[in-house]
């Protein structure tokens, strides 16, 4: 399944660029028209350009990461104002809402199961394991959306080398911070919580995947995990679990939540794979937000090279 | 209120705040609040009002028995006509937006995914009733026989909650309200149809093949 150079397959060489380039101003002028208000949105544009408000507070990175994309980056406001954290609602501008009050200090992290030497790390002790990197990961969604984010955080393999995993420990499960009390609507939400995660050892050793605690140079606002998640850019976005509380090295495929959810729509691995559907949609494209065509969708979404040889032999449509 | 619903001008406030979801869209669009992923915005946006709007279309007879007021049936035809309308923008912002007018891809949708069957089923069956809903086709038709072409907006309402229940990921909460209302108002239906049957002289009660919407 090595798809050799897929990173190539940029989207800005496929769609014409003038369409692409705005496609709030597109909208904006096909509604518009109708509206009869097409000069006057344009004037408001000139007269009060969109403003960024960043919410977190400036995070130390020691150093850009080799593992970037060159794509142009989403903007913050849609990155925050777009979010599935069904905790806080299902709706995608409601976590921005909802998750507001959200306490995420004092924060820890308990690390536990098949390793040498388990333990419970507070947020700042875990940020201080490592230097803090910026990468720029291409981000996907199962419901067929993409954005582009500058994260920060190091490797996770950092952290569990430094709990040294026991020889039996063959899969490592994740947990998400849960309660009811400060998570009023999650009840609504139509799946179990806490929400768990869980990735093979080794694609949880793998460089790529990342332990995150910001995100654009700052610390994660609560909507995006605050305030400390994992990222798994390989695979589908759900896999990328946030609010992380228990991180723990087990024998057994342990639990995920979508995927006990509903396990013929979401696999264990859910690897982004343009050729394997999902039953209800198509994972061929995708909508990049900010584009107004989708596009293609690549193999381990444009990280195949990394991490192809993780699955070497598997029929990807069976372990989907 | 009588004198109210049968005033001339009462059909012109009325439409017009039938047109508050689309000057929802156009504010929303001038200011940027759009979210950050538009064309699903839309999408979902058209979809809750042609629901909505065949809810209320529903709603109309029960409404207007139940209430002794026979004046409401004045507002079905536009009701019926916004619900297709709703439907239309939706449909047409899938088409048009998402999949950029290849019908092949769509054709290759409507087969392959449940949902998506059901959705188009919903709207290609108020087609039909869209086009025959003027006064010159009632009377081309004969009521008996337009009436019958227009119980299809049942099927249309099934595959309209059904559609919605199909797509969502876990919270069903809003098509199950859907489904609900639409089962209140065929439930509706059923008991004024019990209801006459029991009125009407004993030889005359039970007539084959009239359907639970005789009532309509």
């Amino acid at each position: 399944m090595l798809i050799k150079k897929a990173e190539e397959i940029r989207g800005s060489e496929i769609t014409p660029k003038w369409l692409y380039v705005n496609r709030r101003r597109f909208l904006t002028g096909a509604l518009g028209v109708t509206a009869g208000a097409l000069a006057g949105r344009t004037l408001k544009e000139l007269a009060w350009p969109a403003q960024r408000v960043m919410a977190g507070s400036k995070l130390n990175v020691a150093r850009k990461s080799p593992f970037s994309t060159n794509e142009e980056v989403t903007p913050y406001d849609d990155v925050t104002h777009y979010n599935n954290f069904y905790e806080f609602g299902v709706g995608k501008e409601e976590p921005a809402e909802k998750a507001k009050n959200f306490r995420t200090s004092p924060w820890s992290v308990k690390v536990s199961g098949l390793v040498e030497k388990p333990r419970t790390f507070s947020v700042e002790e875990l940020m201080q394991l490592a230097p803090l990197e910026e990468r720029i990961y291409r981000h996907r969604c199962v419901e067929a959306w993409s954005i582009v984010v500058p994260w920060t955080g190091y490797s996770l393999s950092v952290l569990l080398k430094e709990v040294a995993p026991q020889p039996k420990a063959k899969f490592v499960a994740f947990e998400t911070y849960y309660n009811p009390g400060q998570m009023p609507v999650a009840n609504y939400a139509g799946i179990p919580f806490p929400y768990v995660e869980g990735l093979r050892l080794d694609e949880a050793m793998h460089p790529l995947a990342l332990l995150c605690f910001g995100m654009y140079g700052e610390t994660l606002p609560n909507q995006d995990g605050a305030p400390v998640r994992m990222v798994v850019p390989w695979k589908y976005g759900f896999k990328s679990i946030k609010s992380l509380v228990k991180i723990k090295l087990v024998e057994k495929q342990p639990p995920a939540t979508w995927n006990m959810a509903n396990p013929s729509e979401y696999g264990f691995y859910s690897n982004v794979n343009p050729n394997v559907d999902h039953p209800r949609w198509s994972q061929a494209k995708e909508r990049r937000l900010g584009e107004f065509f989708r596009r293609p969708t690549l193999m381990f979404n444009g990280y195949a090279d990394q991490v192809a040889s993780l699955y070497a032999g598997m029929d990807l449509r069976k372990y989907f | 209120m009588k004198k109210i619903l049968r005033s001339k001008w009462i059909k012109v406030p009325v439409f017009g705040l039938c047109l508050g979801p689309l000057g929802e869209l156009a504010w929303r669009a001038f200011h940027h609040h759009l979210t950050a992923n538009p064309i699903e915005f839309i999408t979902h946006l058209t979809g809750d009002w042609t629901l909505i709007f065949i809810v209320i279309t529903l709603a109309v007879t029960p409404a207007r028995k139940l209430l002794r007021l026979p004046e409401l049936i004045r507002f079905r035809r536009m009701f019926g006509l916004f619900a297709f309308f709703y439907g239309f923008l939706h449909f047409g912002t899938w088409i048009g937006l998402d999949k950029f007018f290849d019908w092949a891809d769509m054709l290759h949708d409507v087969r392959k995914r449940p949902f998506i069957t059901a959705g188009f089923t919903g709207f290609v069956l108020m087609l039909p009733l869209a086009l025959t809903s003027t006064a010159g086709w009632i009377r081309r038709l004969g009521g008996k026989r337009w009436q019958m072409v227009h119980r299809l907006i049942y099927v249309t309402a099934v595959a309209g909650v059904v559609h919605y229940y199909w797509l969502v990921k876990s919270d069903v909460r809003k098509p199950l309200f859907y489904g609900a209302l639409v089962a209140v108002l065929f439930a509706l239906r059923v008991g004024f149809w019990l209801v006459s049957r029991r009125g009407k002289p004993a030889g005359k009660a039970i007539q084959p093949g009239l359907t639970t919407a005789e009532t309509a």
